[in-house]
């Protein structure tokens, strides 16, 4: 048996990948290109050797805070070009390549040259803005003026009369006064300011008007019509053009303030009409002249930045990498001699030979007399984990490490979920009408890779075309148990020949209850038709599935514990063997292995037996006599047997291993106190690895109170797991109901109706009932509860993911990076 | 609401409370500030923020940076956290987060005021204001020539105008004035944000009254030490003092009579939570009282955010910012004149 165990094929997905820690001695000559080389391949992780220096003591700080300066301007530039909408065209034609040195004066050049294009254009910008509001104020507030000396006049006179005739009863000298003219009178008491303000401050800056001069002025304002730019903002805002009159010339200097604390332009308006004409001609032809400026100034503009533009990701990507270069550069070390770089880290062994080439090849391209020192050292501290994935497996591996990462070379449960997740997920959701529907999802996901792969999705399509694998092997294995269950959007189908039953008389046609008789060999692949709609259908099926979780169930577990059998063995802990996989094989089968024997035997042989009875007699009363319920010879005798073994194997799989422990740190203690140095090395080596702890101090309770909780943990996870995967069975049962009811109590009633208009809402209804309650909801909740199957009842027995991830230096990341 | 707050107050509060405490997260910690304090230039203090809360308010600066740029970035980051919070925030803690700000209000209408005395040009102290005790027409300020002007034309319609009631004189404005105006607003804002709190109830109340007792008795010691050797009365003194705190009513006569820094410190020295403040400071000194202060005050502040379920870590959470760019704004300013050694004097570490 363990031969046949030792003679199985290296099983590399398994484990991942061997990693070694290496040194690298790279002469400061060549380091740049060394670690540009290294960043190509992507199959080096440094360690931070700096760990204790803040960003700015290391090495490298001036190139790296270069490297920001640049990618601060080539974020001015994106900046400047998605403002002025130009649409870069794609990928231009590779220019030549150029240094970073250049492209940094080249940078400068360029940011000098927009930043003074720009501050010419804002110039222009806001001289051609004054000009429209002053053509505006005129335009309006020259009709305020002129209406409101037409309205005003009449009664102007009325009240300079009303004051002339009292004047005169004091003193009637001057006569002549009275001739003075309105306008004159106008002039000499009431003034008017007219400007422009933001239409949101129009009404507060009335009030404090008001409130300013105490009520003595008169507030008109009309809309300016045009919206006119905001120059702190550059947006269009609306504007209000009004006009105060006002009299006295404190007034006047408050009105002038509160204008600038507001932020109201105000332009003075020749009261003469003629006049007004005028200064509008002119107005608009410099307004004219200035637009025209403007628009050859913001042409040019968008022409140099149409020629950054198409150079800009190339260059944001060189910075990037330049970036990323010396970054990993601060992480390396200088030796004593100051002249070369020390750096440390992890690379998996099938790469050293890729190094080790990078690195020639930086030697001899940099013309290096030295060549970069590249040796394995061993390391204290656990490797990295670093699983090999291609696009198919690194869905299934991701679901794995959401869970936990794992130990370095600790057996990997994604191997199994590549078939196991799938096909758990269709057991919930057998339907092979669903299953096609996903299938065309998944196919259509699939086919368009490619496009999709290269830009962005929303959050939601995201999830789905990362899994789309996993999408297309939760199809497929759906359509499988869907045909398996006989449901097609749950209709009955005959696709495997006729049904084994038939009516026995003309009447059963209209019962569909009973009076079906067996008439010819069954049914040749999954559920019989007959048994839709037949009284016993439910019992039927829910015994069936409830029966098939059973016996899934255990066997996953089952392969859960084998696997840390295979772990233990991979790490030579025979001790673990002993003394937690072989108790765990014998509660777990002694228990719900032979529940699982039961039901097999009971399906095969037809017997009517109670295996709930069974089960529960065998604890209450094992020596009671079984009845009606004995399925074969000797159940009795093997039931106090299981049962006997399942008593042994608890407190087995609880004392052993701490005292053994124990026993083993003791004597490990002894050797090194009293041993020869180098037998007392060896013996480390040789001690299985569980005892190997990195920390020396053994602490006996604390060992045992672990143990303790994970045999607890074991016992009692053995019941409620495997009743846990009962949910398989209740949610497959859930989603038939949920189809079924929705086939029969939306489609066909519709269909009952003789209307065109009632038939094709039903079938409305019943598309999107089908499409967002079952083809979305129930598949993410099949999904969820598959997720739990195999995370906590599957995982659980072997899988420790207390690892981290391999993440090596690469180039290939930056690409798709934000910052 | 007292005493049964974990029931309710999650429906409103929940998510700022979140927010908050996700933000007081990101405050610099004393092994950032040892990282600042090695600074050599002001490009080492961005880098070294750009790896904080700060990179992405830093990140698009050119290089050769200010003084300025740095504190105006940090309270433009303090300004947005506001905002949001403000626009997420339902009564009562709405009003609760705009109390904070009318201290900043006091503070700008105070600048605004003293600048236009002495003729500063109006948008450059607008630039000075504290972008959060801002109000739609501050601007105006500078028309008002008297204490009853300034109230009827601007401030009757901000939040400060209550506060006003006991300051509107006809006198023209000058500086003894406008400092005296500014003390009585900070009073009167103070009573009204205690009692605000008070009526709020809860934890709140408590937390609250603590640290706003420590704050009008901070304003009471340094009203006494600045009003020290000045015209001001005893009679006016005594009208300053907010009338809660741990010092009123018995701790302010004793405050209102002293003639010099000992005096102060000899009535300080009976109420055992100063003490330890003034235990620090050799005799006849005041220099390091600002900073002692600050220290007692950050530590009350980080205490707030040990319980739960009340508005004081948003109070707290707002001080301790600014007292963090205060902190970054001595250092930089260290760093920019080359007074490295001095570094250490006036940062206020937390957390």
């Amino acid at each position: 048996m363990m031969k046949f165990f030792d003679n199985l094929p290296p099983m590399d997905h398994l484990r991942s990948e061997k990693m070694s820690f290496v040194q690298l001695i790279i002469p400061v000559e060549s380091a740049h290109r060394s670690i540009t080389y290294l960043g190509e391949l992507g199959m080096l992780q440094f360690k931070d050797l700096n760990d204790d220096k803040s960003p700015f003591q290391r090495t490298f700080v001036n190139q790296v805070k270069r490297c920001g300066e640049m990618a601060r301007k080539l974020r001015f530039f994106s900046d400047q070009i998605s403002k002025a909408c130009i649409t870069s065209a794609g990928r231009p034609a590779m220019q030549p390549d150029i240094s970073l040195e250049e492209l940094e004066v080249r940078l400068a050049e360029h940011e000098a040259e927009l930043l003074e294009m720009n501050m010419n254009n804002e110039k222009l910008r806001q001289a051609s803005n004054e000009l429209l509001e002053f053509k505006l104020v005129l335009l309006k507030a020259g009709s305020f003026l002129v209406s409101s000396q037409n309205h005003a006049v009449p009664a102007e006179r009325e009240l300079d009369e009303n004051i002339y005739s009292k004047e005169r009863d004091r003193e009637s000298l001057s006569l002549l006064d009275q001739e003075t003219p309105p306008e004159m009178l106008n002039k000499a008491g009431l003034r008017f300011i007219s400007g422009i303000i933001c239409k949101s401050k129009a009404l507060r800056f009335e009030r404090m008007l008001f409130r300013t001069t105490r009520g003595n002025m008169f507030f008109n304002q009309a809309p300016a019509g045009e919206h006119v730019m905001d120059p702190v903002s550059g947006e269009m805002v609306e504007k209000i053009i009004f006009v105060v009159f006002f009299s006295g010339e404190q007034a006047k200097t408050k009105i002038l303030k509160i204008c600038e604390a507001f932020g109201a332009n105000c332009y003075p308006v020749p009261e003469d009409t003629s006049k007004q004409r005028q200064m509008t001609r002119e107005v608009s032809s410099r307004l004219s002249e200035l637009e025209a400026t403007l628009d050859a100034g913001i042409r040019h503009r968008n022409n140099a930045l149409a020629s950054i533009g198409s150079q800009l990701w190339k260059w944001t990507i060189m910075v990037r990498k330049e970036k990323a270069v010396y970054d990993t550069l601060n992480r390396l070390n200088f030796d004593v001699t100051k002249k070369c770089l020390v750096g440390e880290g992890w690379c998996p062994v099938f790469a050293k030979p890729q190094i080790q080439d990078a690195l020639q090849r930086a030697t001899i391209d940099s013309n290096s007399q030295v060549g970069i020192i590249f040796h394995v050292m061993n390391a204290i501290e656990s490797p990295p984990t670093y699983f090999r994935t291609n696009r198919f497996t690194h869905a299934f591996q991701e679901i794995i490490d959401a869970y936990g990462v794992a130990r370095y070379q600790e057996a990997n449960p994604a191997v199994y979920s590549v078939i196991t997740f799938p096909f758990l997920f269709a057991v919930m959701f057998g339907d092979w009408g669903h299953g096609i529907c996903l299938l065309l999802g998944s196919f259509f996901l699939i086919v368009r890779e490619k496009k999709f792969g290269s830009q962005k999705l929303g959050s939601f399509m995201e999830m789905a075309f990362g899994g789309r694998y996993v999408l297309l092997l939760m199809a497929l294995f759906s359509i499988y148990c869907g045909l398996i269950y006989n449901e097609f959007f749950s209709v009955p189908f005959r696709i495997f020949g006729e049904s084994a039953y038939k009516c026995r008389d003309t009447t059963c046609s209209d019962a569909r209850t009973a009076g079906l008789v067996k008439y010819r060999d069954p049914y040749a692949f999954g559920v019989d038709p007959r048994w839709r709609g037949s009284r016993s259908e439910l019992p039927f099926l829910n015994s069936l599935k409830m029966k098939m979780s059973i016996l899934l169930g255990v066997s996953q577990m089952n392969l859960g514990i084998i696997l840390s059998y295979f772990d233990a063995k991979f790490h030579g802990s025979s001790l673990d063997i002993r003394y937690q996989f072989i108790p765990q094989m014998i509660f777990l089968n002694s228990l719900f292995g032979y529940l699982s024997l039961l039901i097999l035997i009971k399906w095969c042989t037809g017997s009517q037996a109670d295996l709930y009875h069974v089960m529960i007699y065998m604890f209450l009363d094992p020596t009671g006599d079984l009845g009606e319920n004995r399925l074969f010879w000797g159940q009795k005798p093997l039931q106090i047997l299981l049962l006997l073994l399942a008593i042994v194997a608890v407190p087995w799989m609880l004392f052993p291993k701490p005292f053994i422990l124990r026993k083993l740190n003791t004597e490990r203690f002894q050797g090194r106190t009293y041993g020869i140095l180098g037998t007392s090395e060896m013996d480390l080596d040789h001690e299985p690895d569980s005892a190997r702890q990195r920390h020396d101090d053994f602490n006996f309770s604390e060992v045992f109170v672990h143990q303790m909780i994970h045999s607890i943990e074991f016992v009692l996870g053995a019941v409620s797991n495997t009743a846990s995967y009962l949910r398989l069975w209740a949610l497959s049962l859930a989603h038939s109901e949920l189809s079924t009811v929705f086939y029969e109590k939306i489609l066909l009633l519709a269909w009952g109706y003789d209307n065109p208009i009632i038939r094709i809402a039903g079938l409305t209804v019943f598309a999107f009932a089908t499409a967002f309650i079952l083809l979305m909801m129930e598949t993410l909740s099949a999904f969820l509860h598959a997720l739990r199957l195999h995370w906590v009842e599957f995982m659980s027995k072997f899988y420790h993911g207390d690892g981290y991830k391999f993440r090596p230096f690469s180039f290939a990341s930056l690409a798709d990076e934000e910052y | 609401m007292y005493g049964f707050e974990a029931l309710t107050f999650n429906i409103h509060g929940g998510y700022l409370e979140a927010i908050v405490r996700g933000h007081r997260s990101g405050l610099l910690t004393v092994a950032d500030y040892n990282n600042l304090c090695q600074c050599e230039t002001l490009d080492d203090i961005k880098m070294h923020l750009s790896a904080t809360e700060y990179g992405p308010y830093l990140q698009n600066e050119p290089s050769p940076l200010h003084t300025t740029t740095i504190v105006e970035k940090s309270t433009l980051k303090l300004v947005d956290e506001y905002k949001h919070m403000l626009c997420q925030a339902t009564e009562p803690l709405s009003t609760f987060l705009e109390y904070i700000t009318y201290g900043h209000m006091i503070d700008n209408v105070v600048l605004i005021v003293t600048g236009t005395l002495h003729e500063r040009d109006v948008q450059e102290l607008l630039e000075k204001c504290h972008p959060l005790g801002m109000f739609d027409s501050i601007a105006t300020l500078a028309v008002a020539q008297n204490m009853r002007e300034l109230y009827r034309l601007v401030l009757v319609d901000t939040p400060l105008a209550p506060y006003f009631s006991e300051c509107i004189t006809s006198e023209d404005l000058d500086d003894m004035n406008i400092e005296i105006m500014r003390n009585t607003l900070y009073k009167a804002y103070l009573e009204d944000f205690y009692k605000f709190c008070q009526k709020l109830g809860g934890a709140t109340a408590e937390i609250m009254s603590d640290l706003l007792a420590f704050e009008a008795d901070r304003r009471a010691v340094n009203i006494t030490i600045n009003s020290i050797g000045t015209e001001l009365t005893r009679d006016d003194r005594r009208r300053l003092y907010s009338n809660f705190g741990l010092l009123y009513p018995y701790g302010h006569e004793e405050l209102a009579v002293c003639e010099d820094i000992d005096q102060v410190r000899a009535v300080m020295e009976k109420y055992p939570p100063y003490q330890s403040i003034f235990a620090k400071m050799s005799y006849g000194e005041s220099q390091m009282l600002d900073k002692a202060f600050y220290e007692e005050e950050v530590k009350r502040l980080c205490l707030a955010f040990e319980q739960q379920f009340h508005f004081a870590v948003f109070f707290a959470y707002m001080r301790l910012r600014e007292q963090e760019i205060r902190n970054l704004m001595w250092i930089s300013e260290c760093v920019a004149q080359n007074q490295r050694s001095r570094i250490h004097d006036s940062v206020v570490y937390m957390f």
